[in-house]
């Protein structure tokens, strides 16, 4: 395996008594699309701080490129930063934010100004250099922020939550965007996201976050369908946690055991109970059903031919549920995690 | 009362009429009015004989004002000392406004922000006062460092003191706008600590500064207090004004010399007004 692009060795970061990092170990390859995803407070945006240079670490190091950066200040390292907020220097126009960084490493003016106007094109911005930021929407600042990060050709590119203000369709499209963009300029990419939907659907690697330390790395595939613990299984995606007694009655074994909510369909024969809830939410139902086994879980189903008043009608009534034994996945307890770790 | 409500609901320009009555007649009788007042008594004069008012439209108080060496050397002092004040005002406010916007916990910038509005609740006279004390011949500033003693020195370093909270309240609140996260991409795009000062917060600290010097400027420029009690025999422009009213009893010449300052203010407000420092205010 070449040099990862970035790679932190036992990685903290206490803020007086909290530990906001609790110890990290993580490779991320060249030209990976890296997404770090948890709930808030669980130490990814400050992974992606000490990364950048914005605050040191209590312990550990961070290499880029094999180098060690871990002292070194934010200017004197090969990345650069998509901020949550953007941070576009408002008395400067579009174009002035966008050269700032090759003004600073004193390239030459006609350089300088193809480069930025590259980078505009780049994210689909063509003249629309001589504007203020006050004069752009949120979809077009966020791309003014991508454009001034990536026309410096960093090694690695950090985005801090960065369609975090954006409503859902421009998401979306933002979503398609940054992941074409990654492909084409081939840098590393390190998302951070609380947003499952999003890092599932970008990366080409998740970590998840969980009270300051990683509790899954893995495609997301790995991380939807193998949670490694609850933590992962409820997190990310809706989860049917099947434990103690309960498991041993519908899986036939003790331990604890997830299955997604896609995973089960309402059948003739299966595992008895009643439905408790029927939420009509578009191209899906969901259904909440008491299982006689003493649990309560999700169904999800496409609506694919049934309307709402027949859906609403079967709220109260017994259903059965069924599901295949290989959708039942056990997750290792965290006392396993642990001895594993 | 609902009705009251209801029908003031249906009529909004009344409802805009309620609110704004009050402080409209007051900018209208008591701002401009006083301010009208001024400038018209301005031009009448006084029988040096009999001291009774003539309202009769005359240029000689600004003749006198124009020609005569003696006022345009007060005015000029005057606008010295207002210029000193400033710069001394500034060069301490924002070092102490950054440190206090940037660097200090939320905790000690509670405690600063109260630190600095403390002065001011204390009263103007006794302030000045304590200084006159500090000043004295054998007091413990002559005894520490030999001087300055009363005089403009002393008039400028008194009026700095006094002055210096509302030149830090701007700056701080300008810088406090300035969110972290610019610095920290300025940085992550290469530039250093001084290439982030000069172009990053400096244009945004320069309308906070000069929002900051309008009252620092203004203040100073009208002030006659303190230069009676620790400015020993200098005179400023309020002086010559405080004169007028009361001993020379000549109230269209004090009126004239009144208009100097608000003449050199309204000229200093367009100058700075390019700069945006009165979208700071």
């Amino acid at each position: 395996m070449s040099t990862p692009a970035i790679k932190l060795t036992g990685l903290r970061k206490s803020f007086g008594a909290v530990d906001a990092v609790a110890g990290i170990d993580l490779a991320i390859a060249d030209g990976e699309f890296f997404s770090m995803l948890g709930p808030s407070g669980s130490g990814k945006t400050t992974v992606l701080r000490m990364i950048a240079g914005f605050e040191l670490p209590t312990g550990g190091t961070v290499e880029l490129g094999g180098r060690d950066v871990t002292k070194l200040a934010p200017f004197e390292r090969d990345v650069n930063t998509v901020f949550q907020d953007y941070a576009l220097f408002p008395h400067m126009t579009v174009l002035e934010n966008v050269e700032y960084g090759l003004k600073v490493r004193k390239v030459p003016r006609k350089e300088r100004r193809s480069r930025a106007e590259e980078a505009l094109s780049a994210v689909r911005l063509e003249g629309f250099g001589s504007r203020k930021p006050a004069a752009m929407s949120g979809g077009q600042r966020q791309r003014v922020a991508l454009a001034r990060a990536l026309v410096n050709r960093p090694k690695v590119l950090l985005l801090d939550e960065p369609l975090g203000a954006l409503d859902l369709k421009l998401r979306e499209q933002m979503q398609v965007e940054l992941k074409q963009i990654q492909r084409d300029v081939g840098i590393t990419f390190v998302f951070v996201t609380h947003d499952q939907d999003e890092a599932l659907t970008m990366s080409d690697r998740v970590a998840v976050f969980d009270a300051g330390r990683i509790a899954q790395v893995g495609t997301p595939s790995d991380v939807y369908e193998s949670p490694a613990t609850p933590f992962v299984a409820g997190f990310v995606g809706t989860s049917n946690l099947l434990a103690g007694p309960v498991a041993e009655a519908l899986v036939g074994r003790k331990g604890t055991f997830s299955i997604r909510p896609e995973k089960i369909s309402l059948a003739e024969a299966g595992n008895p109970g009643t439905v408790a809830e029927v939420i009509y939410a578009g191209p899906v139902t969901r259904y909440v059903v008491d299982l006689d086994a003493g649990v309560r879980v999700t169904v999800v189903e496409q609506n694919q031919r049934t309307g709402t008043a027949a859906l609403a009608e079967l709220r109260g009534k017994p259903v059965h549920l069924s599901w295949h034994a290989e959708h039942v996945i056990e997750i290792p307890s965290e006392k396993e995690n642990a001895d594993a770790a | 009362m609902s009705t009251l409500g209801s029908f003031l609901h249906r009529h909004p320009r009344l409802r805009l009429a309620g609110l704004l009555s009050a402080p409209l007649l007051w900018l209208v009788v008591a701002y401009l009015g006083a301010l009208a007042v001024l400038l018209v008594s301005a031009f009448w004069s006084v029988n040096s004989f009999t001291g009774v008012l003539t309202k009769q439209f005359t240029v000689a108080n600004f003749r006198t004002i124009l020609t005569e060496e003696v006022y345009r050397n007060v005015t000029l002092r005057s606008l010295w000392v207002a210029l000193s004040v400033t710069i001394i005002c500034v060069v301490l406010a924002v070092p102490m406004a950054f440190y206090m916007a940037k660097v200090a916990s939320p905790r000690t910038r509670k405690w600063l922000v109260i630190a600095i509005l403390t002065p001011l609740w204390a009263s103007y006279l006794v302030k000045a006062y304590a200084w006159r004390i500090l000043l004295a011949n054998d007091g413990p500033m002559d005894s520490i460092f030999g001087g300055p003693g009363y005089g403009l020195f002393a008039v400028v370093l008194v009026l700095s003191y006094m002055w210096l909270p509302y030149m830090i309240l701007p700056i701080y609140a300008g810088l406090e706008r300035l969110p972290d996260s610019m610095l920290e991409a300025s940085a992550d795009l290469g530039a250093r600590a001084g290439r982030t000062f000069r172009r990053i917060v400096l244009p945004v600290l320069i309308p906070s500064v000069f929002a900051g010097s309008i009252f620092t400027f203004s203040l100073s420029l009208g002030d006659y207090i303190t230069v009676q009690i620790v400015g020993g025999k200098s005179q400023l422009i309020g002086n010559l004004v405080y004169a007028n009213i009361g001993a020379a009893n000549n109230l269209p010449f004090a009126a004239a010399i009144a208009t100097v300052p608000v003449v050199i203010m309204v000229i200093y407000l367009v100058a700075v007004r390019r700069s945006g420092a009165l979208e700071e205010l």
